[in-house]
Formats: structure tokens, C-alpha cells, sequence
């Protein structure tokens, strides 16, 4: 078989966390009862006319800046005509002529180096609503809730090669785009959703292959099937000798196939025009200068900083930063007084590894950041042990439990009682005479063990150090 | 003197002297109307109580003094593209026919705080297409001055209805013409005023960037009025403007001296009917008179204004009218299969004959292949005609024409060549491409007993010369021995009649 190479490229489609909608002053909330954030102008009412939010402007800048983006002074809106329920005027107010942005790129750290996929525009629009068909009366109900609310599509070039390039970008923009506070970027709540372009050549060719667009993608998973899918089936129908047809295609993640949804021929003309209700936007280069003065640091600045200021490894950093919320919980815990290295332990291994098998996001921690830095600081002064302050963070993580409190409520306290002390180690070293003569033999490894005899005896609240200490004594002296 | 032949500014003045209550004015329009709307067939809506209760609203209000504006008490009528909260908003088509909006337009929320009544909503040719109100899918109104003939469009209600003295003022609105041309076939003064000056939230579009709701009255001075009392700017309204010289009526006492006038040569020319040419002769001669300068001159591209403005327009309709589906309000077809089906046979069935021929060409100059030499071309000529205009305005403060090529033409002789329809809004569609205000004045009556208006058009934001001229050719033609333009035919009988007892004005 001959070697082929995939060629990818995604239009990403984000929900703006903006606190009105792009052309009213309907709220955006998600999961409101149907048609309840709604007025005359996000249900097409006759006579009633778009008026921009500025926010989306500026969130849209904010995004292109990000993203390196040249950006369009002078941008306009223009009409896509066509005729579905849940878009109540029958066209969608979009960017076709000037969008707001164009030509950026992302850089992505892949395994094997970085990679630039370029961005060839990015521009604003407004949502849709949505449609609920109610198969029991054999009928469909519209929810406007959702329309009007204001989206950008980032479009990017062809510079793909892989699932794993896609998912890598896709990460990226989830990143900014949460760093930035722009969006939350859900693939599963639909706030970010992405089409695949997708084509097959063969290896060193020069010329792009006939692509097919992907849709209905509703996880990254899902997303590195459906790339998976499609290379395979576009190479077998080159194999086989027959063409790839332009189409867009539904990914059905149950089945893990696509069928065609429209071919080219049938491509709707949109009969795109300038909005008149909309007069041209112009963005003064002092309100550019602005946004780019305020653009948050970015993942990749953070990580960078966090190694060089605080001496984290480059894994670690990367663990800290994925996650805005998780960055910010790391900055408010070194705030309160916690050593970086002992905070990103606890957040990197501990934090992250209850947040997975509760199937949770950082944005969920229950407890404060001055709560883990208490920790800490209890853990560092010796008041629990290691296992007593795992005990501890469970509770914390489960129940936002006070650190103190909760160590003072369970007896967790290390017990600094030498004599106690003393007198437990001598009965483990009495009751374990063989662990004795293999430790005079020269394995140390064995103190261990009579370690976590003295824990067991002492229910935990022994200082490990400690009670290593004692036993060297007692094994010296006799 | 009967109260409903007093002007709005008139009704007005006494209100506020106590001479004339509310109450007793609403009731003598909605006599007039009882008497009349056989014959007139203005109003496709009349609100009897609504209005009354109205009245002695405002009554209270104007006594309390939070009704103090120029027009305060005076009952007014609507356009029915334009919304009122509560009451049925047609657009004169079969597709909005039981659409009752829950929101004013921004100028129907202005007439209210100024202390207007609303008696009703008036006809017009479908979605405010059409030059004859012929296209209204529910009535045929009639000129008040002869019946058997048309009272233009497609503010033709609003028109008749302020000519035959059933209301004191109207709202129109003009993307074509569609104020000045009904205003000149009968006899009213109406002004569509500069893009952006009066907010069109809550106006039914048909062409976005040409709509404009502009004051119908029976003189300029009551046009004047409500234009002040429409003209904000509204936040609602992302093409509203910001001017803060809409005291109108401050205008209408200046001189027209020292102001200069141009006629376009090409609005002369030989096709041009001699009524029509004569009223502008005599409105030349009158401001001359008055001490005004009026010079011809070549205004240029007119041979592009009618494809011009029917490209922009159409292509802005089809986009405009897509959300009329049958799914969420309005007209849906009683039988379907699927959705698809229910689209078209709703709209099928919905919309009127010009309006789907408009759908139709604006659909296919926006259709790709052919975006670029229609839509992209025409938007195009649109900046020349503005830069024609621009230059205009450099030489004159007033540029003098007809505003419709005849007088009012007979009922049914104008849908069965739409071509030729189109072409008779060549004075006027110019105005809407460069986003001019023009303001249509009463001149004089032909020999057939039908009025003639000339139209003053001005640069942009200059409706205060428009005014002043205005008023001017007012006076002049007063002098003459005409004082007003209305012709109620319960007053004056039938059609044959209004010829004989119409007073020769400015004869």
C-alpha cells in the first residue's frame, strides 16, 4: 500500500462567556427554561433591529490578539440567508466580506518540537436556537434561549497532519480561550465545537486531495475517532480506485462511522450581504493597543515562569498551567504563605488525581487555596504526618473541610510524647525478634517495616522520623 | 369652523387654550371617519375606545402638564408597517394579518409621550411595495379628492386619510417615495427626512438602508411639528443618528431670501406631464418671489436611479421578508407536508403578487455568480448618485422638482405594468439612495380637479431649508387664494363634484 498523508483543518466555532447576548440585552445563561432569555430581536420580530455588544468586539480582539492575528480596522457584518426554525429571521447576522481577524497562528508544543498551525480568519456571529423535537406528539419546539448568543469561528489553514495535532490545537484554543476568560470552551456543552476538514494524499504529493467536512463532534475523543474514521475510509476508497467526493459527513460516535449529510452540488447559496441594519465597525488602533496591554499571561508564558521562579519541572508545569483554574488555585495557595514546590505536589498529584475519579474540573475544587496552604504548613511543622494529612485533603477535597478543625475533630495530631514513643518501639522490637537479627545482619531495609509496626500500634499519629529514630537508639543501646 | 378642518398645530393651540378638549376632538375624527371611510377606505384598523380612553388620558396629562409639546391631544394615524403595542400590525398583508405586537415602534412610543392619539392604522400597498396602495391585501383606498382615482403610494392611507380630515396628522413611511408621492396626489405636506433622523425600530423593514417613517400633515408647519416630535435618536436603532437641531419648527418663519434653488434639467424633460411641469414653474416663481435665487442645472445619472434603487431594494426585501415562515407568527398555511412545504406554501399563499416578484429579483441579484454585477454594481452607482448630489449641494441649498411625473392616475391602471410603475419613481428614489430628506408641498390642482406637489429636496440634515421653503410656497400659494388641501368627500360628494367645488388655488 502506498503511504498517505492526512491533511486537517478545523473551523471552531466558540460560545462568547459574554453576560449579554451579540445584538440584545438578553441574558446568555446556559439552562434556563425554554424561551425565557428572549425578546423581539432574538425572535426576529418584525420592526425589530441588531444593535452590537461591544463586549463581543472586544472579546473577538482578544481571542485574534492571542492567536496572533492581523486585525481588520474596518470589519462589517453580513446576512447568510437560510431558512431554518431556529433561526428566526431566516438568516444568520455573520462575517463573510471583512471578518474582525485573519491571519494568525498557534503554536502548539507537540512531543516531537513545536508546530505553528496558522489561522486564516476569525470572525464574529450569533448563535442559533434551539430545536427540541418532541416524538411522543410527533412535533418540534424551538428554544431561542440560545439565539443571538454571540460566537466566534476561528478557521484554521490546512496545517494538520494528525489526530494528535488536532487534539493538541484544540487543547491550545481551549487554553487561550479560558486564560483569556473569553470562554469556557465545553465541547460536551456544545460552548466550543469544532468541523473537521479532512483530505488524504499521497505521501511528498503537493496538491491537496478532495476534503469532506465533519460534524457533530462532541469530544476530543470523539473527535481522534472521527479522524481516525475518515483517513481510513478516504484511503480505502482511493485504494479501491474511486474518488472521495466533497460532502459534509455526521460522525455517529455510538456506530464510530459517518454518513454523508449534503454533497457540494446541493451547498446552499447562502446570498451573503452587508448587514443594513448594521453599520461598519471601526476599531481605533488605541483600543487594539489597549486589549493587547491587558491580554492575561497565556499557558505557555505561565509554565515558563513557573519553572524558572519557582523551579518546577517543565511536566509539572505543564500540569499546573493546562487548566486556567487550576493556575490560579497554584498562584492563591503560594499567596497564602505555601512553599511552590510542596503546592504543586498537592495540586499535581493529590488534586489532580481526585479531580479524575470524580470526573471533575479544576473550576470544581470545593476548598479555598488558603485551605491546601494550611495544610501544608500543618504537614511542614509536623503536626500530621504524611498519611494523616492525605486523610485530611480527602476531607477538604470532599467536603471543604477546615484543615485544622478537621485534624483537631480526628485526633490526627502527630503524638509528640517521646516516652511513648520509647515504649512502642521497644515492644515492636521485642515482638519481632527475626526483623531484629536481619537488621543486625546489615538490612536496614527492614526498619521500614518496624517503622510501620510503630504506626500501626500508635494508629498513625506517630512522626515517621521519629519514630525511625527511636528505633535506631533502642537498636544501638542493645 | 368644524374642529377636524383646523391643522394639527391649530387643534393644538386651542387644546392647550381650553377651547378644544381632547375628547372632543378624538370624536370628531372618529365622526369624520363614520362619515367618510366608504368613500376613503384609509384605515385597515380603527380603535373607537382605545382612542377615547386615550383622550381623556392625555386630557388629564396635558392639565397636569406632563403633556406640553406642540402636538399634545392631537389624534393622529399610522402607518400599518409600523408597530403599536397591542393593536394589529399588518403590513396590509395576508401573511401578518392577525399579528398584534407586543412592543411600539420608537416613533409611535414618541406620538405617546407627546400626548398623541392614535385612532387607528392605516392601508398601504403590501410590506410598503407599490405606488398606489393597490397592493393591500385588504382594501382599496381611494383619493379623497376623486374617488375613481388612486391615492398613491404606499403611504396611500396615511395620505387620504389626513387629506379627507379623519385624522390631523399621519405617520408614513418613504424607501422610494412611498410619502412623497401619495402627499402630492393628495394635497398633504409630507417629508421624509434625512437617513438616520427617525428610528426605525419597530418599522416593518422593506429596505433597511432607504426606510425612513416620516410626518404626513396638512401643512408644512404640521409636518414640521411631528417631525420634531419623532426625530431621536434611539439606542434601539444602531442606523439612528445623534442631531441636535430637530427644533423644526423654528424654521418656518425664516425667509427664503438669499436661498438658492436648483431644478435639475433632467427633471423637465419632454415626457414630463404639463400639470405636473406647471407646478413647478409656479413653486419656481413663488420662492423667486420671495426673494430666492433658482437656476437649472444637469444632476446626471438619472437614467441609474430606478435600477439602482430596485437592485438595493429588492435584494434588502428578500432578506427583510424571510423571517415572515409561518413559524413563529402570522399567516401559515392550513395544510403542509413537512417543513419544507410549509415554507412554501405559507409564504405562497401569504405574501401578494409584487411583493413575491421583489422576493424574486432580490433574490437573484444576491445569488452567487451574480452578487458582484447586480448587488456589488449597484451599490456602486449608489455613492456616485450621492457624489452627484454632494455636488449639487455645493451650488444649491434646495434642489426643486416634481415629486411623481402625473397627477393621482385612475384606480386599476397602474399593477398591469409593473415596469412602468417603476419607472414613475424616478424623481423620487434618488433621494432615498443618498439618504436625502425630501419634502412633498401642496402646489396647485389640475383641470381634472387633482392636486400636484412639487418636492424640495435638501443635503443631508438640511430639513430646516426644506421648511422654511416650504412654508414659503405655502404662503404664496394662500395668497393666491388657496388656504388649505383637503378635500373630505362627505363634505364635497363624489368624485365628479370635487372638480367643481375644489377652489382653483394659485390661479
Amino acid at each position: 500500500m502506498k503511504q498517505y498523508e492526512t491533511v486537517i483543518g478545523l473551523e471552531v466555532h466558540v460560545e462568547l462567556a459574554t453576560r449579554t447576548k451579540i445584538f440584545c440585552g438578553c441574558r446568555t445563561d446556559f439552562g434556563a427554561a425554554p424561551n425565557t432569555h428572549v425578546c423581539p430581536v432574538c425572535t426576529g420580530m418584525p420592526g425589530s433591529l441588531p444593535v452590537l455588544n461591544r463586549k463581543v468586539v472586544e472579546f473577538a480582539l482578544r481571542a485574534g490578539l492571542a492567536l496572533n492575528c492581523e486585525i481588520n480596522r474596518y470589519c462589517k457584518f453580513d446576512r447568510k440567508n437560510y431558512f431554518y426554525p431556529d433561526n428566526p429571521q431566516n438568516y444568520q447576522i455573520s462575517q463573510l466580506y471583512l471578518p474582525i481577524c485573519h491571519d494568525g497562528y498557534a503554536e502548539l508544543d507537540l512531543p516531537n518540537g513545536k508546530k505553528r498551525v496558522g489561522i486564516h480568519e476569525i470572525h464574529m456571529e450569533e448563535d442559533a436556537g434551539k430545536l427540541v423535537h418532541d416524538e411522543w406528539t410527533d412535533s418540534s419546539l424551538v428554544d431561542y434561549n440560545r439565539s443571538g448568543v454571540p460566537l466566534i469561528e476561528i478557521v484554521s489553514e490546512p496545517d494538520m497532519r494528525s489526530a494528535e495535532e488536532v487534539i493538541a490545537y484544540l487543547e491550545h484554543l481551549q487554553s487561550t480561550m479560558r486564560y483569556l476568560g473569553v470562554s469556557d470552551c465545553r465541547l460536551q456543552e456544545g460552548s466550543m465545537r469544532a468541523d473537521v476538514n479532512l483530505s488524504v494524499r499521497e505521501a511528498g504529493s503537493k496538491t491537496y486531495g478532495t476534503r469532506t467536512e465533519m460534524k457533530n463532534l462532541n469530544s476530543l475523543k470523539a473527535i481522534a475517532r472521527a479522524i481516525e474514521g475518515e483517513r481510513e475510509r478516504q484511503i480505502e476508497l482511493l485504494e479501491e480506485g474511486r474518488p472521495v467526493v466533497q460532502e459534509t459527513r455526521r460522525w455517529d460516535d455510538n456506530k464510530e462511522s459517518s454518513h454523508a449529510m449534503r454533497s457540494k452540488e446541493d451547498a446552499k447559496d447562502y446570498r451573503y450581504f452587508p448587514d443594513p441594519d448594521l453599520p461598519p465597525i471601526r476599531i481605533p488602533d488605541a483600543w487594539i493597543e489597549q486589549i493587547k496591554a491587558d491580554l492575561p499571561e497565556l499557558k505557555e508564558a505561565k509554565a515558563a515562569r513557573y519553572q524558572s521562579e519557582y523551579g518546577l519541572s517543565a511536566y509539572d508545569a505543564g500540569l499546573l498551567t493546562a487548566d486556567k483554574a487550576l493556575a490560579e488555585f497554584f498562584e492563591g495557595t503560594i499567596a497564602a504563605g505555601a512553599a511552590p514546590k510542596k503546592a504543586a505536589n498537592w495540586l499535581t498529584g493529590e488534586t489532580l488525581r481526585l479531580l479524575k475519579e470524580s470526573e471533575q474540573e479544576a473550576s470544581s475544587i470545593r476548598f479555598a487555596p488558603e485551605s491546601l496552604a494550611k495544610l501544608i504548613g500543618l504537614a511542614e511543622r509536623g503536626v500530621v504526618n504524611n498519611r494523616s494529612a492525605k486523610e485530611v485533603f480527602a476531607a477538604m477535597f470532599a467536603e471543604n473541610a477546615d484543615p485544622e478543625a478537621y485534624v483537631e475533630a480526628h485526633g490526627l495530631k502527630v503524638e509528640n510524647d517521646a516516652g511513648l514513643l520509647a515504649e512502642t518501639a521497644k515492644r515492636v522490637l521485642d515482638a519481632n525478634p527475626k526483623a531484629v537479627a536481619e537488621y543486625r545482619e546489615g538490612k536496614e531495609k527492614v526498619l521500614g517495616f518496624l517503622v510501620g509496626q510503630i504506626m500501626r500500634e500508635m494508629h498513625g499519629k506517630a512522626d515517621p522520623a521519629q519514630a525511625n529514630e527511636a528505633l535506631r537508639n533502642l537498636l544501638s543501646k542493645q | 369652523m368644524h374642529i377636524t378642518d383646523h391643522t394639527a398645530t391649530e387643534l393644538a393651540e386651542k387644546i392647550k387654550l381650553g377651547e378644544i378638549g381632547v375628547t372632543e376632538a378624538v370624536k370628531a375624527s372618529l365622526e369624520r371617519i363614520g362619515a367618510s371611510e366608504r368613500a376613503v377606505g384609509a384605515f385597515l384598523t380603527v380603535e373607537p375606545e382605545k382612542a377615547l380612553e386615550r383622550a381623556r388620558e392625555v386630557e388629564d396629562g396635558i392639565r397636569s402638564g406632563r403633556y406640553a409639546g406642540p402636538l399634545a391631544g392631537v389624534p393622529v394615524a399610522v402607518k400599518d408597517n409600523i408597530c403599536t403595542n397591542g393593536t394589529r400590525t399588518t403590513c396590509a398583508s395576508r401573511i401578518l394579518e392577525n399579528f398584534v405586537p407586543f412592543y411600539d415602534a420608537t416613533a409611535v412610543k414618541l406620538l405617546e409621550d407627546a400626548g398623541m392619539v392614535i385612532l387607528g392604522k392605516t392601508n398601504m400597498d403590501e410590506f410598503a411595495m407599490g405606488s398606489t396602495t393597490e397592493t393591500s391585501a385588504f382594501a382599496v383606498t381611494k383619493n379623497p379628492w376623486n374617488t375613481g382615482h388612486v391615492p398613491g403610494g404606499s403611504s396611500g392611507g396615511s395620505c387620504a386619510a389626513v387629506a379627507a380630515g379623519e385624522c390631523f396628522a399621519a405617520l408614513g413611511s418613504d424607501t422610494g417615495g412611498s410619502i412623497r408621492q401619495p402627499s402630492s396626489y393628495c394635497g398633504v405636506a409630507g417629508i421624509k427626512p434625512t437617513y438616520g433622523t427617525v428610528s426605525r425600530y419597530g418599522l416593518i423593514a422593506y429596505a433597511s438602508s432607504l426606510d425612513q417613517i416620516g410626518p404626513i400633515g396638512r401643512s408644512v408647519s404640521d409636518c414640521a411639528a411631528l417631525l420634531s416630535v419623532i426625530a431621536a435618536h434611539d439606542e434601539k436603532d444602531s442606523t439612528s443618528v445623534k442631531r441636535g437641531d430637530t427644533d423644526f419648527m423654528s424654521a418656518l418663519g425664516d425667509s427664503p431670501r438669499g436661498l438658492r434653488i436648483g431644478i435639475p434639467n433632467e427633471y423637465l424633460s419632454d415626457g414630463l406631464d404639463p400639470d405636473v411641469r406647471d407646478a413647478v414653474g409656479r413653486a419656481a416663481e413663488w420662492l423667486k418671489d420671495a426673494g430666492a435665487t433658482v437656476d437649472c442645472f444637469d444632476l446626471g445619472l438619472m437614467e441609474y436611479t430606478i435600477p439602482t434603487y430596485y437592485v438595493i431594494a429588492s435584494a434588502e426585501a428578500s432578506s427583510n421578508l424571510e423571517r415572515f415562515d409561518g413559524v413563529k407568527y402570522g399567516y401559515r398555511a392550513a395544510e403542509y407536508e413537512g417543513l419544507h412545504d410549509m415554507y412554501k406554501r405559507s409564504r405562497s399563499e401569504g405574501f401578494g403578487e409584487e411583493v413575491k416578484r421583489r422576493i424574486m429579483l432580490g433574490s437573484f441579484v444576491l445569488s452567487s455568480g451574480y452578487y458582484d454585477a447586480y448587488y456589488l454594481k449597484a451599490l456602486r452607482v449608489k455613492a456616485l448618485i450621492k457624489r452627484a448630489f454632494d455636488d449639487a449641494f455645493s451650488r444649491f441649498d434646495i434642489i426643486l422638482g416634481p415629486a411623481a411625473p402625473t397627477a393621482a392616475p385612475k384606480l386599476g391602471t397602474s399593477l398591469s405594468d409593473p415596469m412602468k410603475m417603476y419607472l414613475s419613481d424616478i424623481y423620487t428614489v434618488a433621494v432615498n439612495l443618498a439618504g436625502l430628506p425630501g419634502l412633498s408641498v401642496p402646489c396647485t390642482v389640475n383641470g381634472l380637479g387633482l392636486p400636484v406637489g412639487v418636492q424640495l429636496i435638501g443635503d443631508c440634515f438640511a430639513e430646516k431649508k426644506l421648511f422654511t421653503a416650504g412654508a414659503a410656497i405655502e404662503a404664496a400659494r394662500a395668497a393666491d387664494g388657496e388656504t388649505r388641501f383637503t378635500r373630505p368627500v362627505s363634505v364635497c360628494g363624489g368624485a365628479e363634484e370635487a372638480a367643481h367645488t375644489g377652489k382653483e388655488c394659485a390661479r
